[in-house]
């Protein structure tokens, strides 16, 4: 259902991938007068019609610009994920951040809503967890360092705010790892090592959202009114084994105890962020959230799956050439057989496509 | 909504689940020219090389299980174990079941010969819940994911159970698995009946199972305490063949093997109000209890010897 105030749209964060997005599709929604972007570095993209401000929101500097522009919606998207600079750093943009935007939204009388993006790390990532997460389930173990436990605050602080606030029509967000040609996160970085380690014996379930599907879910909730708290994440689950063949990277399964070493030197000699200890469990369990909800509220689902949102990511990436694959098939030729490539269609369909209703081996008892 | 096996690989309209390519990966059966089966099995491998298969949400991957886990567990089923079947028209050939076992015989064997008792000759696939230890531990954890077994949690028994699988399950847990063999065939404890109530709030009939010969597989005739603390295993068993064997130990016994299916207990006369009344659930935990073990001394009468 649209909401009828003339809007004047508040979206922080503006200079990353998300915000860029957000803010590039909300400025073309006529029912929304203006869009401040605010972030603490100027943008790398024109942002047209959207009026950047610089300021820290962790400064009192925030609550100047929403009181002085009447901003009545908030599209909080300053979350910090990798870690790039310091710890106490990166949890200070967090959390600090969202503490001093969300007190100046309280004392804010124009206020209407806020839509916040968490992310579905707060579920953390263990073996006693249930296999798929839904909004209502908490971790066995909550997260205990990084982003995780950023945003495992942040909400806290969001549902304080909502519980003084009770007027105010609040959505939180929990995405799965965004992909997309423009995403540059851990994730991303951990993707493009040339050797991608993996820890041996883990073969964690991932799930991906495209960043034009985040974008396009933030919009929504911000055009229209959805409170509650939402998982988002594109449709079906990859594997990361079968994610790395599928993208033709090489990698190397490392004991636990090693990856942290790996990611030491990715970060010494490769620019890399290393491995969070968030981002190493999430290697070894991985972590599955159901999107029901959000389908049934919103009626309307991601336009990528998990799996085309992975590809969309390789191609822009520049992969998707497999050595091993054509090694494979290199050596199936020399042998002199047809290439399974070719022929695994037209033979396998007849054989062994057909559905499989009628009990096979049908032998004793029945 | 209720599916059946057939159905499965159909677009489902709310559950987020991705379709499941039941046609593809299943091994061509032992008819065939050798070069159909070379070229199935190079395409096969092609297809595992380039990623070209899916899973489902709980890690399920139909085409590694039925071409490379099943027939492996096959081959113990049929020539080692000798696994004879009786009920198998007890099992529902559609919608949501849950398979209640026990357990037994020190490592978890009898649950994958369950499921391909099921898988061969029932043609459903059996969605088995483990131990969390189970997910802990390296390269295991990942297989049983991809074999269709997850945790033995509330929340993925309801979430298989709504999507109309049938889900096997073994409520005595580490209890029944690693007791001594002194004490087989004797039931154990069976959990705090949470598969009772989760049975209850799907509306799920519960189909009771007996199984006779995993008792002798491995018989564990002491327990090293200690040690099992010191490894955080639930136990450290000491079989006439291990350690004393080293590897060759691990070989299990060839006892001969009986499953039974008992007649499916329907939750028609309950609603899911009832999985909140303990008294319920203790009553229909003990009823189901008590059928298993009456049907386990039967079934063990018919098998006669155990080699």
């Amino acid at each position: 259902m649209p909401s009828a105030t003339a809007r004047v749209v508040l979206v922080t964060g503006v200079s990353r991938f998300l915000g860029a997005r957000v803010a590039g599709a909300l400025q073309a929604e006529p029912g929304i007068d203006r869009v401040i972007g605010v972030d603490t570095v100027p943008p790398t993209t024109p942002l047209g019609r959207t009026e950047f401000v610089r300021v820290d929101i962790r400064t009192p500097g925030i609550a100047k610009v929403i009181s002085s522009e009447r901003v009545d919606t908030v599209v909080h998207l300053n979350l910090v994920t990798s870690q790039i600079g310091p710890r106490p750093k990166m949890k200070e943009l967090n959390v600090i951040g969202t503490m001093q935007l969300l007190a100046a939204c309280q004392r804010s009388p124009d206020m209407r809503k806020l839509v916040v993006r968490s992310s579905a790390a707060v579920y953390g990532s263990s073996p006693r967890d249930p296999a798929v997460f839904a909004e209502t389930d908490e971790p066995m173990e909550a997260p205990s360092s990084g982003y995780a436990k950023d945003v495992t605050e942040v909400e806290g602080y969001v549902r304080g705010l909502l519980r003084r606030r009770s007027d105010l029509t609040v959505s939180v967000l929990r995405f799965a790892n965004f992909l997309g040609p423009d995403v540059d996160s851990p994730l991303t970085r951990y993707l493009r090592m040339p050797v991608v380690p993996t820890v041996l014996g883990f073969d964690p379930r991932l799930q991906f959202i495209h960043s034009g599907d985040g974008a396009e879910v933030v919009r929504r909730m911000t055009v229209e009114d959805h409170p509650g708290c939402y998982n988002v994440a594109g449709d079906g689950v990859l594997l990361l084994s079968q994610a790395l063949r599928r993208a033709g990277r090489p990698s190397v399964p490392v004991p636990e105890a090693s990856m942290q070493v790996f990611g030491d030197l990715g970060r010494r000699f490769a620019g890399l962020s290393g491995f969070s200890p968030e981002l190493l469990r999430w290697l070894m369990y991985g972590r599955v959230i159901d999107c029901s909800k959000l389908a049934a509220e919103l009626r309307w689902r991601p336009e990528h799956s998990a799996e085309s949102a992975f590809t969309d990511f390789v191609r822009a990436a520049g992969g998707g050439h497999n050595p091993s694959l054509e090694v494979f098939d290199r050596l199936v030729g020399a042998l002199g057989g047809r290439s399974p490539a070719t022929t695994s269609h037209g033979r396998s369909g007849p054989r062994f496509g057909g559905p499989r209703a009628a009990p096979h081996e049908n032998g004793a008892g029945r | 909504m209720k599916h059946g096996f057939g159905e499965f690989a159909e677009e489902q309209p709310m559950a987020p689940v991705i379709p499941l390519n039941t046609g593809a990966g299943e091994p061509p059966p032992g008819n065939g020219s050798l070069e159909d089966r070379l070229a199935a099995g190079l395409s096969f491998l092609r297809r595992r090389l380039a990623g070209d298969y899916e899973v489902d949400e709980f890690g399920y991957d139909p085409e590694l299980a039925a071409g490379v886990l099943l027939p492996l567990a096959r081959a113990l089923y049929e020539h080692w174990f000798r696994v004879e079947l009786r009920g198998l028209e007890n099992v529902p050939a559609d919608g949501c079941a849950l398979i209640v076992a026990n357990h037994s015989g020190t490592l978890p064997i009898d649950g994958l010969m369950l499921q391909v008792a099921v898988h061969d000759h029932v043609g459903r696939d059996l969605r088995l819940l483990g131990a969390d230890l189970v997910y802990q531990v390296p390269v295991l954890g990942h297989l049983s994911r991809k074999a269709g077994h997850t945790l033995a949690h509330p929340a993925d028994a309801a979430r298989l159970l709504g999507k109309g699988e049938l889900v096997g399950v073994f409520p005595e847990g580490f209890k029944g698995v690693g007791k001594p063999f002194r004490e087989r065939y004797r039931l154990q404890r069976f959990g705090r009946g949470g598969f009772v109530e989760t049975a209850l709030r799907a509306g799920a009939p519960i189909v009771p199972c007996a199984i006779v010969g995993a008792e002798e597989i491995y018989p564990k005739i002491a327990d090293l305490r200690a040690l099992a603390r010191l490894l955080g295993l639930p136990y450290f068993p000491i079989t006439p063949t291990f350690p004393l064997l080293g590897v060759l130990g691990l070989v299990p016994l060839p006892s001969k093997w009986l499953i039974r299916f008992g007649e499916p207990m329907p939750m028609d006369g309950y609603g899911p109000e009832d999985a909140d009344d303990p008294m319920t659930v203790f009553n229909l935990t003990d009823h189901v209890r008590e059928t298993i073990q009456q049907t386990l001394y039967d079934t063990l009468l018919e098998r006669g010897p155990a080699f």
